[in-house]
């Protein structure tokens, strides 16, 4: 069982190594002279004014929240559709009414307005 | 080199090259170990080698498409363009900006590639050529996949641009909301194959493949999976016309090199995903006598769906934020909670497979199916039809109410 891991891990180290590899190569074949100007953030070529870290919509929260909710609930899933083959129409007919519970989940964000972009 | 077999070419390879380090006086865990160093060093070398294809490919057949020759100079039909492009890319400074957020910065364009790379372990290539044929392959590839979301919000957050924030969250909300149905198509494989390995599910398409039993599930895959990917039109994280160039701004260089040889390699690696999932992998005529074919019938596969994205990316625009948000949580989510519904009565219901039946006899489990598929096809366009309809008209009230008479007036 663990063997199998065994391949995942050393494809981990050299795709690690790739990467890595080419950035440093790099950073000697190419040329150094950093000024300040240049090294400045560049944002579309004007200077900056204010910070960059600034507060973000509450939007992007929201559709990330609905997210995690459907997420969570559809890995539960997978097992299910995994013994598929010996599971009784009964166990099949709970997995849909369970399918059924997220429907009306997300009906529910969706009368709330959860889903309309302001 | 007694009994070397053409038609299980790479099964040879493997027997030649184990006979190999026997005769090295290798033990038997040592050459378990190093063939697992060579797989892991294939399996990466693979899709590398794969994207200098696909560069060439998508660059010409784009130009193709826009009326133009594309790249023509290097070499014969310009065929070797990426060779002088990486070489310029290579001896490009690398510059990292003062204000930024340096680890994580420096993480980001080698996460993209690590995660896309990653997935190729459980990809099977051909029969008895896969990486690992993980019982949780499925699951494995969806755990990697998201790493590659990882690296861009990373690359956003830390580069301290404005812009490259907005891409940071527009990719947030964008991969968050199409992995929903993506992961809801999923299970419809896995349910037909009643596994979770890549290899059960190539072999159980060996009575149809799955794109026929289920079509609708095949199309939601495909297109969550491209805005997985964040190819066009779903491309909003580098919108270059509206935030500069998105995410990967402050990067210069190799670094910015790492973010597309990511991109691309994750396009088909997506593409050959699909093409396991529901065209049966290395399946076609007579790769039972003669397994070495079963590579060739992937690939070609992989590269016919990557044609299609490329077609799609050339005839799209871009979709606005909101729109593409509603599509995804309005449209795909809701066909895709129905469709598993159905498809998990359906296939419980219709007579299960039995591989020693004759064609015919598998005939009316797969006119079930279709039956299903066709109803749920004719069901969403009735219902899409009237959600339009609805919207018209009552776009028209306010119009009729106030339209005209509110520009007489001013």
């Amino acid at each position: 069982m663990l063997s199998d891991y065994e391949l995942i891990g050393l494809l981990f180290l050299f795709a690690i190594a790739l990467p890595t590899a080419a950035i440093v190569a790099a950073t000697f074949l190419g040329p150094r002279k950093p000024n300040p100007i240049k090294n400045d953030v560049y944002e579309c070529g004007m200077e900056t004014f204010g910070p960059s870290w600034v507060q973000f919509r509450i939007q992007y929260y929201i559709y990330a929240l609905v997210f995690v909710v459907f997420d969570v609930e559809l890995v539960l899933l997978f097992p299910s559709a995994a013994a598929f083959g010996t599971l009784p129409l009964f166990a099949v007919v709970e997995a849909v009414i369970f399918l059924v519970i997220l429907g009306a989940a997300l009906v529910y964000v969706w009368r709330k307005g959860a889903l309309e972009w302001r | 080199m007694e009994g070397f077999d053409v038609a299980n070419l790479f099964v040879s390879i493997g027997q030649v090259w184990t006979g190999f380090l026997v005769n090295l006086g290798l033990s038997s865990q040592w050459i378990a170990f190093v063939n697992k160093l060579v797989a892991a060093l294939l399996l990466t070398a693979l899709p590398v080698t794969i994207v200098v294809f696909t560069i060439m490919g998508e660059r010409k057949i784009i130009g193709r498409f826009q009326d133009r020759l594309g790249p023509n100079r290097v070499g014969p039909y310009g065929f070797l363009q990426t060779v002088p492009d990486v070489v310029k890319l290579l001896t490009k400074e690398i510059i990292t900006p003062t204000n930024v957020d340096k680890v994580m910065y420096n993480v980001a364009p080698a996460l993209s590639v690590i995660a896309v790379i990653l997935i190729w372990a459980v990809m099977p290539i051909a029969p008895s050529m896969i990486g690992v044929d993980l019982d949780i392959g499925v699951v494995y590839f969806l755990a990697v996949s998201s790493l590659a979301t990882l690296a861009i919000l990373l690359a956003g957050w830390s580069s301290n641009n404005k812009y490259a924030l907005i891409a940071a969250f527009r990719t947030v909300s964008q991969l968050v909301s199409y992995e929903v149905p993506l992961v809801l198509s999923l299970l419809v494989p896995v349910m037909l194959a009643s596994s979770l390995s890549m290899n059960d599910i190539v072999q159980a398409q060996s009575r149809g493949w799955f794109v026929i039993l289920a079509p609708i599930s095949m199309l939601i895959f495909f297109i969550s999976g491209t805005a997985e990917v964040g190819r066009s039109p779903f491309d909003l994280l580098e919108a270059d016309s509206e935030i500069v160039a998105g995410f990967n701004i402050e990067y210069s260089g190799m670094r910015f090199a790492m973010f597309f040889l990511g991109e691309w390699i994750h396009a088909f690696t997506f593409c050959a995903l699909t093409a396991t999932l529901y065209f049966g992998g290395w399946r076609g005529p007579f790769v039972d006598q003669v397994p070495a074919l079963g590579a060739l019938y992937f690939f070609a596969k992989m590269f016919i769906l990557y044609l299609i994205h490329i077609w799609i990316r050339a005839t799209m625009p871009r979709f606005r934020i909101d729109q593409m948000l509603a599509f995804s949580w309005k449209f795909l989510v809701p066909l895709a909670l129905v469709n598993v519904a159905v498809m998990a009565l359906a296939t419980k219901l219709l007579a299960p497979p039995d591989l020693s039946a004759s064609f015919w006899a598998t005939l009316p489990r797969w006119g079930g199916f279709l039956g299903v598929n066709l109803i749920m096809a004719v069901g969403t366009f009735v219902a899409v039809r009237e959600v339009a309809r609805q919207a018209r008209r009552k776009e028209e009230e306010v119009s009729g109410r106030f339209g005209s008479a509110a520009v007489v007036q001013e």
